[in-house]
């Protein structure tokens, strides 16, 4: 039998409500010994909540859901507390001086709506990101897939795939029957629309990834061109969205900030000019290093400088350096002119990048896609039938492998609709 | 009147029932078939024809283990054609129309000269039960048969009920009647039941068939053969008429819908969708206003044609009709009405994978009463019967066929773990490693197993052995054989210039490249004999392919390895949804890998059932 288990759902501390969730078969009970019973299922109502000798706990809105209609799939009881972390201590110890639950391991209430199907795996990847989330961008990305939109995608790319396989099978095991002999062009263009798809859902991933960990812009210049006054600047203007990244208080060498709704780190790299110091060669070559790394590289441009060639075709953005004392406008960290300038280009500049985000966010989604991609295009060069075939298996299994499952009943299933198979 | 002991009793003598008593017999089992009239041995009670695609795999893994079928067939056909000619050999299938009355003969001359077979003509009324094990059967005169193990191989006598229109006939096939007792017994025995239909087309007078206006169908002038045994043609070889329905045929059709027993409700049970009757097609696919008919000859000596393509349950008047609205048709006599049957099937799940009831010990079933349709699949289900059967009764380890080595053992993982909804039939695309399972290494993949069973006889283990002997000596051969690009091409064959050196075997996997073209490197090559050359050409065209399955399949061995007790307490296993769990406890898969292939199982579960495994495992170590 399944155990009960329950765990503060909030963040420790103080705050105005605390909740607790037990979910299990016990759940009921519990709500039963605590709180005298429990509201209908998908109800809520106030109760006291009470200790071993009868004593009152506290005040709580109690709300019951009855499996499988919860998240875990589960009965599932809500304790809404006051945000006192006494009152949580003392509830947690009366619930598990009841002997009939346990503490839920992290991650626990997700994993049951897993095993209970109430989640497939890329809503719960989705799930995850959502509770990660820092800025706008990052929850409408994680939202996206936690109310299934991956798995709708790739439902939809399998029935491609299937209505493909059921083309092939249908030649290959009803030969001798009234179907269409040459199925390529049809099988060729369900596959196409597949891999185009598949192809800006795996470009799009690479940007999903920088939405979810943060873009990267390196300021790059002369040394005293006025990249740490910028970076200063910018920590102090705009939000920052961290603050126990090492050397944040005075010297930033980077800054995580909120630009419209996109995770953004800003890096200083050190000062960029011909020397004979080897020590100082190693640090240059570094900072070109790290600077090919980041998303966008913005170059503070200083009239005697000289770019290193591995960066001359790599520049996305130029601001003339210290406006204040060239006049000639550009950017000054000093007087902050030019700095709106620049946070609406980089902001313009990823922006539109993450407009190439579609529905797949992970890596693991990626690879998955990539592999059926690889499949879909062996299909469309084949020659022998059978062979092609297998090739669309392939790839209906490395589609699965991002979702769900598929097997030869949906593919004949898929022929007996369409066509009229019995002589 | 006293029976002697057997070890093995069959039930029925159809095509499961025939293959499962020399199955029996020949793993050494003392065998009695039991069947109602010695001449009901080998009835072709639909459609006579035998292979085709999935179905002829079925045939040649059949004689690839030493059984009948493929035989009979050989003896028996009178228009062969190899299905997918022109593609792969993997998806190729061998079929054959029958003779039916060559058909018959051929099995019946094979039950009659076989040793350790005794047949007895009887009516079975009941089976005889102790100690919850089946031990026997009881006759309709009382008398009983006792044996070891019983299979059950009767078809659609299960609440078996024929339908003309609103024609109600009770009975297995035409002519046939019922056994009440043991459907009764096997009713009490509380086994999930489930109902099908199947349909037939009307018969017709050949010589009534305006022939001459028909196009014609001729069989393959090189004909590929059934049994790795057979060398010749048999019987003469004759052509099919082609004929199509028309608008007014489908009219009438459409007209009469209410009163075809499909369509007037009279049947609920569940057709197959890749046979279905002319009512079906009419109305699925209305936007055709034409269907093909097949005008197949079901003898040499008989004027009975099978029209393939218009089974119906519509009632007489309305079969007259629209047969006579088909062109060619327009005079046809009908020498008896089309029909369809409605019978019971015992889910499969419950059987384990050697076909036997996990609720009564001793008791195994074959064919139709399983939930399949067709010869083929109902032969292939007799021979694993028959077999598992006989080596239960004389105290042998049990056999399991698997899905990467043979169809036969893909049917039977499919019954057994995810059941039937529609009368179950092979298809190539049910097997996963179609490019190694074909029908031309049938015997490299299953007469060795046959050999280990003790079920090949001498003469075919010679014909095996030699065969097997010349493929290696060719196989040597070929991998000796080395060119370069440039060497390849200094002969005229077309290779990149990657300057990789391919052995003969490399080079015979490109397409258009065969075995004369690598005569031009070597000589010696045009040594080889044409049936080796062909086979080496298949296997070179699949290799790198099976190489890959091979390598998919080891790890699904490790699932596939990974046994699941009988007794594993699914109702232990924390986090398993109740649909899974009823579903498994049903089943009773035997390894983690069938687990994986129950309808709906989900990553997650599989997990769950790993990790109960491997704490049961650390409990009893």
């Amino acid at each position: 039998m399944m155990q009960t288990i329950f765990a503060l759902a909030t963040a420790r501390g103080k705050a105005g409500v605390a909740i607790i969730r037990v979910s299990g078969p016990e759940a009921r009970a519990i709500g039963e010994v605590l709180c005298g019973s429990v509201p209908t299922a998908g109800s809520h109502s106030l109760r006291a909540v009470r200790g071993e000798g009868g004593t009152t706990l506290d005040q709580a809105l109690v709300l019951w859901f009855e499996g499988p209609n919860s998240f875990t799939g589960e009965d599932v009881l809500e304790l809404h507390l006051h945000g006192s972390v006494a009152v949580v201590r003392a509830v947690e110890a009366r619930i598990a001086a009841t002997g009939l639950a346990r503490e839920a391991e992290p991650g626990e209430f997700t994993k049951r709506a897993l095993l209970n199907d109430r989640l497939d795996l890329a809503q719960v990847e989705g799930l995850g990101d959502l509770i990660e989330a820092e800025t706008e961008a990052q929850r409408e990305q994680a939202q996206r897939v936690f109310t299934g939109a991956l798995s709708e995608k790739m439902a939809h790319l399998r029935e491609l795939g299937i209505r493909a396989a059921a083309l092939l099978t249908a030649t290959i095991d009803f030969a001798d029957e009234e179907v269409p002999v040459d199925v390529l062009p049809e099988v060729r263009d369900l596959l196409t629309e597949a891999m185009v798809e598949l192809e800006q859902e795996i470009e799009g991933s690479h940007v999903a990834e920088r939405v979810r960990d943060g873009f990267e812009v390196a300021i790059l210049g002369a040394p005293n061109a006025g990249k740490s006054t910028l970076i200063n600047t910018l920590a102090g203007r705009e939000i920052a969205i961290t603050s126990d990244i090492a050397g944040t208080t005075r010297d930033v060498l980077e800054v995580r900030l909120d630009i419209a709704g996109l995770p953004v780190t800003v890096l200083d790299t050190a000062g960029l000019r011909d020397s004979e110091d080897a020590i100082e060669v190693i640090g240059v070559s570094r900072a070109v290093e790290r600077a090919l790394a980041a998303d966008l590289r913005v170059l503070l441009k200083t009239d005697d400088f000289e770019l290193p060639t591995a960066l001359e075709q790599n520049i996305d953005l130029v601001y003339g350096a210290k406006a204040d004392l060239t006049g000639n406008g550009g950017i000054s960290g000093l007087t902050g002119e030019g700095v709106d300038q620049f946070v609406a280009d980089v902001a313009r500049i990823l922006s539109e990048r993450v407009s190439k985000v579609r529905t797949a966010i992970s890596s693991r989604q990626r690879q998955g896609m990539q592999r059926a991609l690889v499949a879909f295009g062996h299909v469309i060069s084949s020659v022998e039938t059978e062979i092609a075939a297998e090739h669309v298996q392939d790839g209906l299994h490395a589609l699965d492998s991002v979702i769900g499952h598929v097997d030869v009943e949906a593919i004949l299933g898929e022929i007996f609709s369409r066509f009229c198979i019995g002589k | 009147m006293k029976h002697p002991d057997f070890d093995v009793v069959i039930v029925g003598g159809g095509h499961a029932g025939v293959e499962a008593a020399d199955a029996a017999r020949r793993t050494g089992a003392r065998t009695a078939l039991v069947t109602l009239r010695r001449e009901d041995l080998g009835v072709m009670s639909c459609n006579p024809a035998i292979g085709g695609l999935g179905k002829g795999h079925l045939v040649r893994e059949i004689d690839a283990l030493g059984g009948i079928m493929g035989r009979a067939a050989d003896a028996s056909g009178i228009q062969y054609r190899l299905l997918n000619r022109r593609k792969g050999a993997a998806v190729q299938g061998p079929r054959t129309q029958s003779d039916r009355a060559l058909y018959a003969a051929a099995i019946r001359n094979h039950v009659a000269e076989a040793d350790g077979l005794t047949l007895i003509e009887a009516e079975v009324a009941d089976l005889i039960v102790r100690d919850n094990r089946a031990c026997g059967v009881v006759l309709a005169d009382g008398s009983e048969v006792p044996a070891n193990a019983v299979v059950l191989t009767t078809g659609t006598f299960l609440r078996g009920i024929i339908h003309i229109g609103d024609r109600k006939i009770e009975g297995g096939r035409m002519g046939d009647r019922p056994s009440v007792a043991l459907a009764n017994r096997m009713e009490n025995l509380g086994l999930p039941l489930g109902r099908l239909k199947t349909g037939t087309p009307p018969r017709l007078a050949g010589k009534s068939i305006n022939w001459d206006i028909l196009q014609e169908q001729q069989a393959d002038e090189d004909p590929t053969f059934f049994s790795f045994l057979t060398t010749k043609v048999h019987a003469r070889q004759i052509a099919c008429g082609i004929t199509h329905t028309n608008a007014h045929t489908h009219d009438i059709i459409q007209k009469n819908l209410g009163r075809s027993a499909m369509y007037g409700g009279m049947i609920g049970g569940i057709g197959p969708r890749y046979c279905p009757s002319i009512e079906d097609k009419v109305v699925r696919f209305a936007d055709k206003d034409s269907h093909q008919i097949f005008l197949e000859p079901e003898g040499l000596t008989t004027d009975v044609v099978y029209p393939n393509g218009i089974s119906t349950s519509l009632p007489e008047d309305v079969q007259h009709d629209y047969v006579h609205s088909i062109v060619g048709l327009e005079r046809a006599e009908i020498l008896q009405p089309g029909y369809a049957i409605e019978y019971d099937f015992v889910d499969p799940t419950s059987l384990s994978d050697q076909l036997e009831l996990r609720v009564l010990g001793g008791l195994h079933l074959a064919g139709q009463i399983n939930g399949t349709t067709g010869y083929e699949e109902a032969a292939a289900q007799g021979l694993v019967a028959g077999l598992s059967a006989a080596r239960q009764s004389l105290g042998l380890d049990p056999v399991t066929f698997s899905r990467r080595e043979s169809y036969i053992g893909v049917m039977i993982d499919d019954l057994v773990t995810r059941g039937v909804a529609e009368p179950y039939r092979m298809f190539t695309s049910r097997a996963e490693y179609r490019l190694s399972l074909r029908a031309d290494n049938a015997d490299a993949r299953l007469t060795p197993i046959g050999l280990s069973l003790g079920i090949i006889d001498d003469t075919r283990k010679q014909v095996f052995e030699a065969k097997m002997e010349r493929l290696e000596k060719g196989r040597a051969l070929l991998n000796s054989v080395t060119a370069t690009p440039k060497e390849a091409q200094a002969v005229g064959i077309t290779v990149n210039s990657d300057g990789k050196r391919r052995t003969g075997m490399e080079l015979l996997a490109f397409p258009d490249l065969d075995i004369a073209d690598l005569a031009r490197i070597s000589p010696e090559v045009s040594g080889l004999d044409c049936e080796t050359a062909s086979q080496l050409k298949i296997e070179a065209t699949y290799a790198t392919y099976v190489a890959r399955q091979q390598k998919d399949a080891e790890a699904l061995n490790r699932d596939e390895a990974k046994q699941i007790p009988q007794d594993f307490p699914y109702g232990e296993v924390v986090g398993l949804s109740n649909e899974l769990r009823g579903k498994l406890t049903r089943v009773r898969p035997s390894t983690l890998g069938q687990a994986g292939r129950i309808d709906g199982m989900t990553p997650a579960a599989l997990a769950l059932i790993l990790t109960k495994l491997r704490q049961l495992d650390r409990i009893s170590a």
